[in-house]
């Protein structure tokens, strides 16, 4: 059916049309490349699979003796998981767009699609749409591995620690939110890796600027720059959505912290995509 | 027209073809001409130096808040972050507060006593919020009273001790990082300690008995320099008490309050030069003799009270906020993933271009190659990883020194392992690198895979993001372990402290986690060998 359309139909309405169809067959060959490869497939399975080992790891090595207040947001730390399965996650977005520059298929890529901001798009919505269905599975295997472990371990609703449930608000945002995490945390990949290109260095840059912010906050101790550090860099902000305690005190909202991360996002994939259309592949 | 009037062009190294310097020049070439990995390497020194100050610069927030609005910079060096802790004879940050009942020796001389009890007073564990902090009796693990011999009253000069503890039996401490065990259990009416410090020169002998006529030696120390008339007598010393919870995530919540001990000791005996009169009592002090402490004579029995501690400073103590040397070197982990980058493409690239062919064509022993690399990258990363640790340290340093914050100090051999250390660990994780990047050879699986091997467990243990005991466990079996070249400061087992790798203690001593790195580059480098030997390229 696409096929027909192809030949060029005067008028704005035919026109419209061939930009409709232009995404359609993107997503369709970045679908098509995604899936013959074994790569993505095995990162999207290591994602999972690292974040839920780390999360109950995180999960299995605290406890809370009796006779103690545990001041520990037992969401968050469910959710640890979160901090490992992103830099797969981010592996898996650098590595879709500069695995086609690294073996020249970019040149092939876009010879076909010219209309190059339609390619990246197709493949953040594709990259975008894995990872949140992978980070769903990843959440919840987390929650659940937090939900068995903790009251063992002294977590007890008895001393202020309901049993970990998705029907419970805060909990809901917060493991929601992780999901929708790791898809903003590929599109910055992704942004990112079309800007550099080179996979090593992409990766490279990335995972420097997710986990400078929590390095560099363990040792800053003049309020001002930590409070900025908390607000601004994209992993600190991102994962202010897993807080379920002491809002209050959080240097910015859940939802305005991930909004944060979406802001990186958004400019990184601006700017690569804004490159990928100037630069020669 | 023959062939063998021709003659072939002959570079003048032709002799040396498959020598091993070829082969390190050849690999040397490839790295400097890539200007993207010269860029990187460059990446790597400034990124990591540029942390260290930013750090420096960012982590004086008691003095800034002193300056108050107009931002300038503090004049004085003691002016923010309080007292600055004296140094002691080894060139480490001391507490040296205690009450010390005292008489000058001339020379020569000993001093025997009975200690027949040991008590004290421990801030109520849930106090007020506000108000005066109400008291219960109880002793911290380290409350100490003995008889000591010291260079003087100043604070931070030398010394050596006999003690009674509360939880650790009798200890001989000298010059604050020396800790002996004596006799062990707690001291009672029903079971008294005799303690006995014997001067000899400047050879101080700690003997401890349970009855006065059989006595072993507990240790025997020398003071260098100590001068002909000492200060000598008894002390009490209590350090503060701890009450400290980990927060999962966000560091440490903890309250500290002073506590006091109370010694009675009897019994006294001397031999020596000592003068006839009475005994003085006083607070030893940086700050000029505040804290608890008194002592009463009476037929023979002197009950002596003090507080405080004599021990070195530990970072990352409750209350104390100092930086240390190990946070100017915080940017190592930026410029360790940059130098990782660079490092696996110098292989990766090769299989990417198809140049591994070329290369194995012109040097078909393939394992002298990878040596090439190995050797040729950890140097480059080595040089990098010495500049940048040495700029970070220095300048960090001379900023603080300007701004008026305090740095820990550290003695100098300690600051160069930190230094030499830091280059090491660059230099191996660059070796380790190449040899995944062999074993993989494609760029972004063994970036990756290096990276989280070596900085996410770092990140996991030391950003304090893990319960201690799961980080203590992550630097230990995982590369990351090289990290403890960068601790500054030993764990004194007699300071009570938080020793988690958050607060700049690692698991391993400095060159054991670095040896646990050497022996994954070591095992990494072997597979790689075996698999370029066996695959095709």
């Amino acid at each position: 059916m696409s096929q027909a359309v192809h030949a060029g139909q005067p008028g704005l309405s035919g026109a419209r049309r061939l930009d409709m169809t232009g995404l359609r067959d993107a997503l369709h060959a970045e679908w098509t490349k995604l899936r013959t490869v074994a790569g993505p497939a095995w990162l999207l399975a290591g994602t999972i699979v690292a974040t839920v080992a780390v999360s109950t790891a995180a999960t299995a090595a605290v406890r809370c003796p009796s006779g103690t207040g545990c001041p520990v947001d037992t969401t968050k730390l469910s959710l640890t998981g979160i901090q490992a399965g992103q830099a797969i996650v981010a592996v898996l977005a650098v590595l879709a767009i500069s695995g086609e520059y690294s073996t020249g298929m970019i040149r092939i890529t876009l010879a076909a699609m010219p209309r190059r901001s339609a390619v990246l798009a197709a493949k953040a919505v594709l990259i975008a749409g894995l990872v949140l269905a992978a980070g769903a599975i990843a959440v919840g295997g987390s929650v659940l591995a937090g939900r068995i472990l903790l009251p063992g371990h002294g977590f007890t609703a008895a001393r202020g620690f309901p049993l970990e449930s998705l029907a419970d608000g805060p909990t809901l945002r917060a493991a929601a939110g992780s999901v929708l995490y790791l898809a903003l945390i590929a599109l910055l990949s992704l942004g990112i890796a079309t800007l550099v290109r080179e996979s090593a260095a992409a990766i490279g840059v990335v995972l420097g600027l997710l986990y400078l912010s929590p390095i560099i906050l363990g040792v800053v101790t003049d309020p001002v720059w930590s409070h900025r550090l908390e607000r601004y860099a994209p992993m600190s902000a991102g994962l202010t959505i897993q807080d379920t305690t002491g809002l209050r005190s959080l240097p910015i909202s859940p939802w305005g912290g991930l909004g944060m991360l979406a802001a990186w996002a958004a400019a990184a994939l601006l700017a690569g995509g804004l490159l990928l259309r100037w630069r020669d592949a | 027209m023959t062939a063998d009037t021709v003659t072939p062009y002959q570079p003048d190294q032709q002799t040396g073809r498959d020598g091993f310097g070829q082969l390190l020049r050849a690999e040397w070439t490839k790295f400097r001409t890539v200007r993207g990995w010269v860029i990187g390497a460059v990446v790597a020194v400034l990124v990591m130096a540029g942390l260290g100050l930013f750090v420096g610069g960012a982590s004086s927030s008691s003095c800034q808040s002193a300056t108050g609005a107009s931002g300038a910079p503090a004049r004085s060096g003691n002016a923010c972050g309080g007292t600055v802790n004296p140094v002691g004879p080894g060139g480490e940050p001391v507490t040296d507060s205690f009450y010390f009942v005292r008489q000058p020796l001339a020379g020569n001389g000993s001093i025997t006593v009975r200690i027949t009890s040991l008590t004290g007073l421990l801030p109520s564990s849930n106090p007020a919020a506000q108000g005066p902090i109400d008291t219960r009796p109880g002793l911290v693990p380290w409350a100490k009273a003995g008889l000591i011999v010291k260079d003087g009253t100043t604070p931070g000069s030398a010394y050596a001790a006999i003690m009674v503890t509360s939880d650790h039996g009798v200890r001989m401490q000298d010059d604050y990082t020396s800790d002996i065990a004596g006799r062990a259990g707690t001291v009672s009416p029903a079971s008294p300690r005799w303690l006995r410090l014997t001067r000899s020169g400047d050879t101080i002998t700690g003997y401890d008995s349970a009855d006065g006529t059989h006595w072993s030696q507990v240790g025997t120390v020398h003071l260098a320099g100590l001068p002909s008339t000492v200060q000598a007598g008894m002390f009490a010393a209590s350090p503060a008490w701890q009450q400290i919870t980990q927060n999962f995530g966000g560091g440490e919540n903890g309250m500290v309050a002073p506590s006091q001990d109370t010694a009675v000791f009897d019994q006294l005996s001397r031999s020596g030069a000592w003068p006839a009169g009475a005994w003085t009592g006083d607070y030893i002090d940086a700050d000029g003799g505040s804290g608890i402490g008194g002592f009463h004579q009476a037929s023979g029995r002197f009950t002596v009270t003090g507080s405080g501690d004599i021990a070195p400073v530990v970072p990352g103590q409750a209350g104390d906020t100092g930086t240390t040397v190990t946070q100017d070197l915080i940017g190592t982990f930026a410029g360790l993933i940059a130098v990782i980058v660079v490092a696996t493409m110098f292989i990766t690239a090769e299989y990417r271009r198809g140049l591994i062919r070329v290369t194995l064509t012109a040097s078909p022993r393939r394992g002298r190659v990878l040596a090439a690399k190995a050797i040729v990258i950890g140097s480059v990363a080595f040089v990098a990883g010495l500049v940048a640790a040495a700029a970070a340290v220095i300048f960090a340093a001379q900023l603080a020194h300007t701004r008026g914050s305090y740095i820990f100090p550290v003695p100098w051999p300690t600051e160069l392992r930190m230094v030499v250390g830091t280059a090491a660990l660059i230099a191996v994780t660059a070796v380790l690198a190449v040899a995944l990047g062999t074993v993989l050879r494609r760029s972004a699986a063994a970036v990756t895979l290096v990276i989280v091997v070596i900085v996410l467990p770092y990140i996991l243990g030391a950003a304090s993001v893990l319960p201690i005991g799961a980080s203590d466990w992550l630097l230990r079996i995982t590369p990351a372990a090289a990290f403890a070249v960068q601790q500054a400061t030993p764990q004194y087992q007699q300071v009570t402290a938080i020793y988690s790798p958050n607060s700049g203690f690692f698991p391993l001593a400095p060159w054991a986690g670095f040896a646990v790195l050497c022996g994954y580059a070591a095992l990494a480098l072997g597979l790689a060998v075996v698999l370029l030997r066996r695959r095709d390229a």
